[in-house]
């Protein structure tokens, strides 16, 4: 549990960037290369005989942070130490001695397991490639493990396809197990399976750390499965770590705005599911190629923090929010807006002969909520420009009304046992914090 | 609720694939009755047939499938005026298996559509995606114009087509009408910028998006019945509430009949009024959401509540169910209670087939298990041993996937 060990595993500022647009020929034109941020400066400690939960959306960057720091890529930047040593500095003898001691259990069981082997050698070859005991030794060793993980010794001569996909997972963690490491990454480990037999998954994998004192990293999206296993867990959002803590309390109490609207989502399995009132966050993950500034959760952030001067309802605040996007990434077809064909003058160009009209219009289609007198003269007022296609000096006026702190600075995650990185969060005293 | 009308009665329906390594049952002798404005759920794992159900009923079970008995009577009292005097039909249903395929295709896309789990996969990749649903509109008002005409524009449509679709208006893909109304169903589905995204590809869009916008396309028709099979699976968990959300809200507007086939009870338990739960081909247990959460009967239902993980509790062992999804050969099913062997409740009686046994009188919760009428002794108990070793792995032979598997399993 949550005592106080020491760190088997220090991540510091941990980057994994891939490059697009790299390629001879894009050099050759003259094109730059893009940065896809999928790890962007994580740090965390995972403690021995811990499991770590380190969960979030779908490219959010956890698979990445846990190949990344078994060293399966090498990193942009950053550090891992294991047992006291960084993982990235290390060669020949020592990196041999830490491959045997952290071992991963892949997500598919159908593709992590070569299909023209008996899952007798796919669980020997660790202990082949590491040359460990004698022949006999090894084949011994095989089938205590078969066995070990639910599997029955006998079946060591065959092949992948002729199991089930719960069976095929404990054939990956037999594999995972061969070498003796202490330490673990489970990438989503149970995603690929039904419920009944995920359960039986899950339960030997608690039993496993209990017999061998394994550390594990577990990766995952599924928030029930997370909460089950984990001691500690680590939120992930477009590459940076929101919110770390002990289970319980990122479950009790989760602080940063992105875990609430997590644990909201998922829906429960039971009766009054129906009834539940729930506030869902809008809107898609934006690009890793392109983070938004600032923190990376204020597009969606349902309680992104307005201007102190600005009067305001937080709906009300988010709705401009979301139109001050639409209006950054001109992704407004002005054309179309309201009533169509009523822009476009006889050579197909866009004309407005009534910008008030124009305008309403746009108001009408973007803002989901009717904005005060005052807010909604002053928006009124910055969409003006759009009826020349002047998409900069709109999205300037409502930027200086109406700019966040969220979009200059990215909060810090901070210290102590259970940070978040959020503006609400480290300013303690603000009254905002509970809104 | 004695004035609430079926819209759908399934009888004895049985789904096969013929394959080489054997029949697959993939459907067993399923009976079914889906309530007009209702969403009816079906849970099950993969492998439990559920998706072969769901494409049994809207008539897309392909070689070497074949549904080989039963009768799925639909409600549609204007067809049944024109078909009077034939097996077809029934009062206000119709048989749909009855009916001649053109009859039947006429229906696809007017009375029932289909959403599917992967739409990175259910979209043409080449085509912008407000083509591909005005190519919906235009079906289905080619459809009621003239039944005759049911082929789609995309069959057929070559390199000749596109080009002279550049020249002749009438040579284009779609129609402009038919691009407009894709415009409105897709703002209808929460597309921001409509008019823009609609030129998009697929590629361009996310997966909660392009979700939305097979939703858009299943709509074009104004369904009755909209089969939505795994529409959830493959989205983040803050996009799959923004999808439910999506289709409860034009359930309630529409009042179209939903059936939600998932694996995922958090989902069912969202959206469903009533639930059937299905196991190797057969629903095992059936009711209201109520019925089936807080008083199930069947030892397997009780099983699948009982290994999911808990978000709010503390957390304790999971109760996982033991062993693995029967394989469905035919060979291999034997003329028991198909759970038996994994049941931790097996009895003497369990070795005949259970027929579908009412729990109480009220008529809406039943359960294909002798625990609805006896009580479980452990003098009857089978000894553990009787289906051989239950935690040895499952026989070697057993192909793990039905051949159709558009199976809940996979994520992500």
């Amino acid at each position: 549990m949550s005592d106080v060990h020491q760190p088997l595993v220090k991540v510091d500022g941990l980057e994994k960037y891939f490059w697009e647009n790299d390629s001879l020929l894009d050099r050759l034109l003259g094109e730059d290369p893009i940065a896809v941020r999928a790890v962007d400066g994580v740090s965390f400690d995972i403690r021995e005989g811990e499991t770590l939960g380190l969960v979030g959306e779908s490219g959010c960057g956890k698979s990445t942070t846990g190949e990344t720091l078994l060293r399966l890529q090498e990193p942009t930047g950053g550090a891992v130490e294991f047992e006291g040593n960084n993982v990235y500095d290390l060669e020949g003898k020592d990196l041999t001695a830490f491959r045997r001691e952290a071992q991963v259990v892949f997500q598919d069981p159908f593709s992590s397991l070569d299909p023209r082997m008996t899952i007798g050698r796919i669980v020997q070859q660790p202990l082949d490639v590491h040359e460990v005991g004698s022949k006999a030794e090894r084949r011994e060793r095989v089938r205590d493990l078969l066995e070990r993980v639910g599997l029955a010794a006998e079946h060591a001569d065959r092949y992948p396809h002729e199991f089930s996909g719960g069976q095929r997972q404990r054939i990956g963690i037999a594999r995972a197990l061969a070498l003796e490491p202490e330490f673990i990454v489970l990438d989503e480990p149970t995603s690929a399976l039904d419920v009944s037999v995920q359960a039986q998954v899950l339960n030997l994998l608690d039993d496993l750390q209990a017999d061998f004192g394994l550390t594990y990293l577990l990766i995952s999206h599924d928030l029930s499965v997370i909460r089950h296993v984990c001691d500690r867990v680590a939120v992930m959002y477009l590459g940076e770590i929101v919110e770390i803590g002990p289970s319980e309390e990122i479950f009790g109490e989760p602080k940063h705005p992105y875990t609430k609207a997590l644990l909201e989502s998922v829906p429960r399995a039971s009766t009054d599911e129906r009834d539940r009132e729930r506030e869902t966050i809008s809107g898609d993950v934006p690009s890793p190629r392109d983070p938004p500034s600032g923190c990376r959760f204020r597009t969606r952030c349902p309680e992104v923090i307005p201007p102190d001067d600005l009067e305001i309802d937080q709906s009300e605040y988010r709705a401009i929010m979301t139109l001050r996007q639409r209006v950054e990434q001109r992704a407004i077809s002005l054309e179309t807006v309201g009533d169509e064909d009523r822009r476009v003058d006889d050579d197909g160009e866009f004309v407005v002969e009534n910008v008030d009209a124009f305008v309403a219009d746009v108001k009408a289609q973007i803002l989901e909520t009717t904005l005060p007198p005052r807010e909604d003269e002053a928006v009124t007022e910055a969409l003006a420009p759009l009826a020349e296609e002047n998409w900069d000096t709109a999205a300037e006026r409502l930027e200086e009304r109406y700019g966040s702190v969220c979009e200059r600075a990215n909060p810090d995650l901070g210290g102590g046992t259970h940070p978040a990185a959020c503006h609400l969060v480290s300013a303690p005293g603000d009254s905002r914090s509970d809104g | 609720m004695s004035n609430v009308t079926d819209i759908l009665r399934i009888d004895g329906l049985k789904t096969r694939f013929f394959t080489d390594n054997g029949q697959v049952n993939a459907v067993e002798d399923l009976d079914v009755r889906i309530e007009d404005g209702e969403v009816f759920g079906i849970v099950g794992e993969s492998g439990s047939g559920k998706s072969v159900m769901a494409l049994s009923i809207i008539d897309l079970i392909e070689r070497p499938g074949r549904i080989t008995d039963g009768e799925i009577w639909f409600r549609a009292p204007d067809i049944a005026d024109e078909l009077v005097e034939t097996d077809a039909v029934d009062g206000d249903y119709v048989d749909l298996r009855a009916m001649s395929p053109e009859q039947r295709g006429l229906l696809r896309g007017s009375r029932f559509s289909m959403i599917f789990q992967d739409p990175m996969s259910s979209f043409n990749p080449s085509i912008t995606v407000g083509e591909q649903i005005a190519e919906a509109v235009e079906a289905q008002r080619r459809a009621r114009s003239n039944p005759r005409s049911l082929d789609a524009k995309s069959q057929h449509y070559g390199l000749t087509d596109y080009l002279l679709g550049g020249v002749l208006s009438s040579k284009r893909y779609v129609s402009e009408p038919s691009l407009d109304r894709a415009i409105e169903l897709l703002e209808l589905v929460g597309i921001p910028d409509p008019a823009e995204r609609a030129e998009e590809y697929p590629h361009e869009y996310s997966g909660g998006m392009l979700q939305r916008a097979m939703i858009a396309q299943a709509l074009a028709g104004e369904p009755d019945v909209l089969i939505a099979d795994e529409p959830t699976t493959a989205l983040d968990v803050t996009i799959q509430a923004q999808v439910l959300d999506l289709l409860a809200e034009l359930q309630t507007e529409t009042g179209m009949t939903i059936l939600l086939i998932t694996h995922n009870l958090g989902v069912v338990a969202r959206m469903c009024d009533r639930v059937g739960v299905m196991y190797a081909g057969e629903i095992v247990e059936r009711g209201t959401l109520g019925d089936v959460f807080d008083n199930p009967v069947h030892p397997y239902t009780q099983g699948l509540l009982g290994s999911i993980p808990d978000l709010q509790g503390v957390a304790e062992r999971l109760q996982p169910i033991e062993g693995n999804v029967p394989s469905l050969l035919d060979h291999e099913m034997p003329d028991r209670c198909y759970f038996a062997d994994r049941c931790p409740k097996a009895m003497e009686e369990c070795l005949e087939h259970p027929p579908e046994l009412a729990v109480n009188d009220r008529g809406q919760h039943a359960t294909r298990c002798y625990l609805a009428e006896t009580e479980y002794t452990a003098a009857k108990a089978l000894p553990t041993d009787y289906f051989g070793a239950t935690e040895a792995p499952a026989e070697a032979d057993t192909a793990p996937e039905e051949p159709t598997a558009t199976d809940g399993g996979d994520h992500q």
